[in-house]
C-alpha cells in the first residue's frame, strides 16, 4: 500500500525512472528465460514450468485470498474446469475413440479440435463463468463459511468429471493433450499475468479490493459496492485459475479426475503464505522457492547413509512431514510470509540492509520489520 | 521464537546438507564409474509414498531381487536408480524427467498405477527411452506409444478371462457389477466384463457405484440385495473391496464376489478377515504353482532374501522381477544401452521366460502370455484355484 | 423397493448418521468457543483410531484398558494440538487461525504416513460387535444399536457438563463473549483446553466406533468423515450440541436414502454432502437449530 502512495506523490522524474526500472527488469527476465530456454536440459525446464505455473495459480489465489481478504479454498476446481477445455479440445480426434474405449466420446464435441490459445483461452474464460456461478450464492458467506463452501465447489466439480464419461473419460483421463515443451508459453503467460496484477491491483478496483480486505464495513460506508467487488474479484481469480489449469495439463499432456483433489489448493495457500497475502512479488518469488525446494526436498524421501551410518530418518514421506512443518512455522512465527503485503520495488530493496539489521535486534525485531 | 525458528531452519539445511554429501559418498563408489560408462543404470518409477505405496513397493521389491539375481549385463554392472512418483501425476512426471534428463538410464521399470505410467509415456516417448511396466493394466499406458512396454495383461484380457470364468466354470448366469467410479482400472474392468458376460447369455445388474476412499457401502449393498445374483464383481482398490465384502456379508448376502488382481495383496484378507474367505481374482502369478524353471528359481530365492513373507509373494513382486529381467535382456540383444536399440530388442521379444510365464511382446506393446492364474481366498491365505489358457 | 429393503436402508442410515454425530459435536463445541474449523479434527479422528489399533493389535493390551487410553491419548492430543497450533494465535487474523488448522490436518496426514505407512491396517475385530442379527428380515450388527445409543448417551453427559457444572458454565460464558468472560476472572484458556479435551474425547469415541464398523484404517481415513461432520455440523447450527447430532442423523441418512431411491445416482454420493451444506448456507446460515447471529462493528 505505502508503495503506491508513494509512487502517486512522487514526481514525474521518479515516476520515469520506475517505469525504466520495470523495462530493464522485463528485459532481464526476458533474457533469462531465453537463455534457459536454449540451454537446460527437460528435468530443470520441467520445474522452470512449473514454477511458471504456480506462479500464475499463486497469484489467482492471492487476488481473493490475499488482495480481497475472502478465504477461498476452491482453486483445484477451477484449474480443472481449465485443464479439462484444453485436454478436451486439443486432443487430435484421430486418437480419441481410442482413448474413449469404454464410453464414446459426445459426438457433439468429439470432432471439435481447437488450436491451443483458443482452448486454453475457453478455459478461462468457462472456469470464469463457473466462478461468477458460484460466486453468486457463496460470496454471501464469510471466513470460514466461504472456505468450506468453496472447497465443496471445488469437490463437486472433481465429482462431477468423475462421473460425464462422454466429456472427460471419466477416471480413465485423457491423455496425448499436445505438450508444451519450450519456457514461452508458461513464462509469457505469467509474465502477462503478472502485469495485469499491478495494473489491476493499483487500478480502483484494487483498492476497493483492499479497503474491502481490511474491513468490509467501513468499505461500505465509503460507498464501495461489496457484493460486486467480491463476485469480480474472484471472477478474475476463476479465469487466471483456469488458465494455470490449462497450462497445467499441457505440461503433463494427462488429465484425469484423481489429480485435482482438494488437496492440491494447499500447495498454492502454502506459496501466498510464504510470499504474504497480499503482494505479488512475493507470491512470484515463493511459487519458485517452494517449487523448486519442493524438488529439492526430494533428497530427503531417499535412504542416506551419513559417515557409513544408514540413517533410518531418511524414507519415503519425510519430505512431506518436512513440508507441512514448514508450513506451520510459517504461519506460526513468520505470518505476515516473505514480503507481508509489500511489493518488492527499488525503495524496498534498498531498505534491505536496516531490515536484517533491525532483524538481529533481539526485542525490537518486530516492530521494526513491520512498517 | 523467531530465534528458536531460524534454529531449527539452520539445523533442517545442514541435516539435508549432510545428507547431500552423505549420499553423494556412496553414489561416488557407484558414480564414478558411471562417467566412465562401465556401469548401467535403470530407473525405478514407482510410488514409495501416497495411496498407491503398497503396491510400489512390493514391485521395488521384485526388481531389486532380480538386480541381485542378474546384477550384471554386457559386462557392466546395473546400478538401479528409484524415483518416487508419490502416486500423484504432476510429481511423476518430474520423477520420470528426472530419471531420464538426471540419471541419464537406459530403461525405466513402472510405474504401480496405471495413471502414473501414462503420466510418464510422453516423456519416455519424446526422449526415447524405453519403458516397462509390470503391473500397470490400463489399456492407454501402451496406447499410441512406441516405448512403453510391459509385463502384465491388460484389463481387456483380464475382463474377458473372468467374464468366461464366471459363465462358463462357475454357471453364473445373473452378475452384479460394483464400479469405483473413480478409478480407471475398475471402471474399465466392468465394462469389459459386462460385454463379453452378455455376449456369453448372462444377465448384468447395475449394483452401483463409489469413489476411492469411500467406506460406507451399506446403502448399493442393501439396493443390490433384493436382485438376488449369482455372483457380484467388484474389481477395485483392495481396501474398498474388502469393506464391501465384509459390509456385504453383514447385510446377509451371500454371493461369491469375484474380482481382479488388486485384490491379492496382504491388507485385503487382513482387512476382510474371516468375510473374505471364497473371493475369487484373477491374478498373474502362483508361488505354491511357478509355471516354469524361472518361477521355481523366482520363488525360491524369493522366499530367501524376504523369509517373513515365506508362502505369500505378491504377484506384483514377479512381475517387477519380469520387468527387470525383461530389461536386461533386451539390452543383451540390443548389444548397447541405446534407446532406440533396446526399444527394439524389447518389441522383438519371442517366448521370453519370465516367473509369469512366458512373455511375448505384441505389436501393441503389450505381453500376450500364456497363462492366467485364478485363485481364491482359503483358511485366510490367497489359495491357487485354476489356470486359465489365455488364447 | 420392498419394505425389507426400505428398513435396512433406514438402519443403515441412522447407523451411519450416529457415527456423523458423534464427531460433529467436537467440530460444534471448538466453534462455539473459538469460532474456528478444527479442520485437523478429522485427523485427530484417524490419529485416535492408529492409537487403538497399535494398543490392541501390536501392543497386546487389553481392549478395555486400550481404549481409556485411547479417549485420553487423543483429548491430550487435541489439548497439544491447541497450544501449539492455535494458542499462539488468538489475536491474529482468522485467516491465519484457518491457515494454521489446514497446516495441522495436513501435518497429521503426513506424518501418519510417514509413521504408519500409507497401506491400510485392519482395526481389531469385535465378533460380538459385528454378527448380524435378523429382525423381520432386516439384518442388524449389534454396532448398529450401540452407536446411536453410545451418541445419544455421550449427548446427555456433555448437555449435563455444559448445564450444570462450573466448567460448563465458564464455556457458555466465553462462547457467549470472549473478552467479558475473561474480564469476569474465567480462565480463557485453561476453558479452551478442556474443550479440545473433551472435544477430541468424543473424537476417540468415533474412532473407535468407525474401526469397528469399518474395520480399516489409513492415514487419509479423517478426511471425508472430516468434511461431511463439519457439514452435519453446520446443518445442525454450528456451536449447538443437539444441532451437531440432529445435523448427523439428517446428514446419515440423506446420503443413504439417495442411494435407496435413486441408485442411478450413486457416483455423486460425495457431492451430496456440499449440496446440502450449500443449500443450508443460501438459506438458513445459522443452521437448523442454530441462533442468528449479527456482526459486530
Amino acid at each position: 500500500m505505502g508503495n503506491s502512495v508513494n509512487a502517486s506523490g512522487a514526481n514525474q522524474k521518479s515516476n520515469r525512472m520506475k517505469y525504466v526500472r520495470i523495462g530493464i527488469l522485463l528485459v532481464v527476465v526476458l533474457i533469462f528465460v531465453f537463455i534457459a530456454d536454449i540451454t537446460v536440459n527437460s528435468y530443470v525446464r520441467r520445474i522452470l514450468n512449473l514454477c511458471a505455473i504456480y506462479t500464475i495459480l499463486g497469484l489467482s489465489m492471492n487476488l481473493v485470498n490475499g488482495f480481497t481478504g475472502l478465504f477461498s479454498l476452491g482453486q483445484a476446481g477451477f484449474m480443472a474446469v481449465g485443464a479439462y477445455c484444453v485436454a478436451v479440445f486439443t486432443v487430435p480426434v484421430e486418437s480419441r475413440a481410442a482413448m474413449f474405449y469404454l464410453v464414446p466420446q459426445n459426438p457433439a464435441i468429439a470432432n471439435l479440435e481447437l488450436p491451443f490459445v483458443v482452448a486454453l483461452l475457453l478455459g478461462g474464460f468457462v472456469s470464469a463463468f463457473f466462478a461468477f456461478l458460484i460466486g453468486f450464492p457463496v460470496l454471501r458467506l464469510k471466513g470460514d463459511y466461504l472456505a468450506i463452501a468453496t472447497l465443496g465447489f471445488s469437490e463437486i466439480i472433481r465429482i462431477v468429471f468423475t462421473n460425464t464419461q462422454t466429456i472427460t473419460n471419466g477416471a480413465l483421463g485423457i491423455k496425448g493433450i499436445p505438450t508444451i515443451n519450450r519456457l514461452w508459453w508458461t513464462f509469457g503467460i505469467a509474465i502477462l499475468v503478472v502485469i495485469f496484477m499491478f495494473l489491476l491491483i493499483n487500478s480502483t478496483y484494487g483498492r476497493a479490493f483492499k479497503a474491502i480486505r481490511e474491513d468490509e464495513i467501513a468499505a461500505e460506508a465509503m460507498g464501495i459496492s461489496l457484493f460486486k467487488h467480491k463476485v469480480l474479484s474472484f471472477t478474475i481469480s476463476g479465469f487466471l485459475a483456469g488458465i494455470g489449469g490449462g497450462l497445467f495439463a499441457a505440461l503433463l499432456g494427462t488429465v484425469d479426475p484423481k489429480q485435482f483433489y482438494f488437496t492440491l489448493t494447499y500447495n498454492f495457500l502454502l506459496i501466498i503464505v510464504l510470499g504474504g497475502m497480499g503482494s505479488i512479488s512475493g507470491t512470484i518469488i515463493s511459487a519458485f522457492i517452494v517449487t523448486a525446494g519442493l524438488e529439492w526436498l526430494r533428497l530427503l524421501d531417499e535412504p542416506h547413509a551419513i559417515f557409513g551410518w544408514n540413517v533410518p530418518l531418511f524414507r519415503p514421506g519425510l519430505r512431506m512431514v518436512v513440508f507441512s512443518i514448514l508450513l506451520m512455522a510459517i504461519v506460526l512465527f513468520w505470518s505476515r510470509g516473505l514480503m507481508g503485503n509489500q511489493e518488492l520495488s527499488w525503495e524496498y530493496v534498498k531498505k534491505v540492509p536496516d531490515k536484517v539489521r533491525n532483524a538481529f535486534r533481539i526485542k525490537s525485531a518486530k516492530g521494526g520489520a513491520a512498517k | 521464537m523467531k530465534r528458536i525458528l531460524a534454529a531449527s531452519v539452520a539445523a533442517v539445511l545442514a541435516i539435508g546438507t549432510l545428507a547431500g554429501c552423505g549420499s553423494k559418498a556412496t553414489n561416488d563408489t557407484s558414480g564414478a564409474g558411471s562417467a566412465d560408462g562401465d556401469v548401467i543404470k535403470i530407473g525405478i518409477f514407482e510410488p514409495l509414498t501416497g495411496a498407491n505405496a503398497a503396491g510400489g513397493q512390493l514391485e521395488v521389491e521384485g526388481m531389486m531381487l532380480a538386480n541381485e539375481m542378474r546384477p550384471e549385463v554386457l559386462g557392466k554392472k546395473v546400478v538401479l536408480v528409484q524415483a518416487d512418483n508419490k502416486s500423484d501425476k504432476a510429481e511423476a512426471t518430474t520423477a520420470a524427467a528426472r530419471l531420464i534428463e538426471k540419471e541419464k538410464v537406459a530403461c525405466i521399470l513402472g510405474s504401480w498405477g496405471s495413471s502414473l505410467s501414462i503420466a510418464a509415456g510422453d516423456l519416455v516417448k519424446t526422449n526415447k527411452v524405453p519403458a516397462i511396466g509390470a503391473s500397470c493394466t490400463n489399456p492407454l499406458v501402451t496406447q499410441g506409444n512406441d516405448y512403453y512396454f510391459r509385463v502384465c495383461f491388460i484389463d481387456t484380457d483380464q475382463g474377458r478371462i473372468v467374464a468366461n470364468y464366471c459363465a462358463d466354470n462357475f454357471g453364473a448366469k445373473k452378475v452384479a457389477v460394483i464400479q469405483e467410479v473413480s478409478n480407471d482400472y475398475s471402471t474399465g474392468l466392468v465394462k469389459i466384463f459386462s460385454e463379453n458376460f452378455k455376449a456369453k447369455g448372462g444377465e448384468i445388474i447395475d449394483g452401483g457405484s463409489y469413489q476411492t476412499n469411500d467406506t460406507d457401502f451399506s446403502g448399493i449393498l442393501a439396493n443390490l440385495k433384493s436382485s438376488n445374483p449369482d455372483a457380484i464383481f467388484a474389481p477395485g482398490n483392495y481396501t474398498e473391496s474388502a469393506m464391501i465384502i465384509k459390509q456385504a456379508r453383514a447385510q446377509g448376502i451371500t454371493a461369491p464376489f469375484i474380482g481382479c488382481d488388486t485384490w491379492e495383496t496382504g491388507p485385503f484378507i487382513e482387512v476382510g478377515g474371516s468375510d473374505v474367505e471364497g473371493a475369487i481374482m484373477t491374478t498373474f502369478f502362483d508361488d505354491k504353482n511357478p509355471v516354469n524353471d524361472e518361477g521355481k528359481k523366482f520363488v525360491e530365492a524369493y522366499n530367501k532374501k524376504y523369509p517373513d513373507k515365506q508362502g505369500n509373494i505378491d504377484s506384483v513382486a514377479a512381475l517387477g522381477y519380469d520387468a527387470y529381467m525383461l530389461a536386461l535382456d533386451a539390452i543383451e540383444r540390443a548389444g548397447s544401452t541405446d534407446g532406440t536399440a533396446v526399444r527394439d530388442a524389447i518389441a522383438a521379444t519371442k517366448d521370453f521366460q519370465g516367473a509369469t510365464g512366458a512373455i511375448t511382446i505384441n505389436e501393441t506393446g503389450d505381453a500376450d502370455k500364456d497363462v492366467a492364474i485364478i485363485k481364491t481366498v482359503k483358511d485366510g491365505k490367497f489359495t491357487f484355484l485354476d489356470t486359465v489358457k489365455m488364447k | 423397493m420392498t419394505m425389507a429393503t426400505f428398513m435396512q436402508q433406514l438402519t443403515n442410515g441412522i447407523s451411519l448418521g450416529s457415527l456423523y454425530a458423534l464427531i460433529a459435536i467436537g467440530y460444534t463445541m471448538v466453534y462455539g468457543i473459538l469460532r474456528l474449523i478444527n479442520f485437523a479434527h478429522g485427523d485427530i479422528v484417524m490419529m485416535a483410531a492408529y492409537f487403538a489399533f497399535f494398543g490392541i493389535a501390536v501392543f497386546h493390551i487389553p481392549w478395555y484398558i486400550t481404549f481409556l487410553a485411547v479417549v485420553l491419548l487423543t483429548a491430550l492430543l487435541g489439548i497439544v494440538v491447541e497450544r501449539t497450533a492455535y494458542r499462539t494465535l488468538r489475536d491474529a487474523p482468522r485467516t491465519s487461525i484457518l491457515i494454521s488448522a489446514i497446516g495441522v490436518s495436513f501435518l497429521l496426514e503426513n506424518l501418519a504416513t510417514y509413521l504408519f505407512s500409507g497401506i491400510p491396517k485392519a482395526f481389531p475385530e469385535f465378533k460380538f460387535m459385528t454378527t448380524p442379527f435378523s429382525v423381520g428380515g432386516v439384518l442388524i450388527q449389534p454396532l448398529v444399536v450401540v452407536v446411536p445409543v453410545v451418541t445419544i448417551l455421550l449427548l446427555f453427559v456433555l448437555l449435563f457438563i455444559i448445564n450444570k457444572t462450573r466448567l460448563g458454565m465458564a464455556m457458555r460464558a466465553v462462547s457467549k463473549d470472549y473478552e467479558t468472560a475473561r474480564l469476569m476472572g474465567i480462565e480463557i484458556n485453561g476453558v479452551i483446553s478442556a474443550t479440545f479435551g473433551i472435544g477430541s474425547g468424543l473424537a476417540a469415541v468415533g474412532a473407535l466406533m468407525w474401526g469397528m464398523k469399518y474395520s480399516s484404517i489409513q492415514p487419509l481415513m479423517g478426511v471425508m468423515p472430516g468434511l461431511k461432520c463439519f457439514i452435519a455440523a453446520v446443518i445442525g447450527g454450528i456451536g449447538n450440541i443437539k444441532g451437531a447430532v440432529l445435523g448427523g442423523f439428517i446428514l446419515g441418512l440423506a446420503e443413504i436414502l439417495l442411494v435407496a431411491f435413486l441408485p442411478s445416482l450413486t457416483g455423486y454420493r460425495d457431492a451430496i454432502a456440499f449440496i446440502i451444506l450449500i443449500i443450508i448456507l443460501l438459506f438458513r446460515p445459522m443452521g437448523i437449530l442454530g441462533e442468528k447471529q449479527t456482526d459486530k462493528v
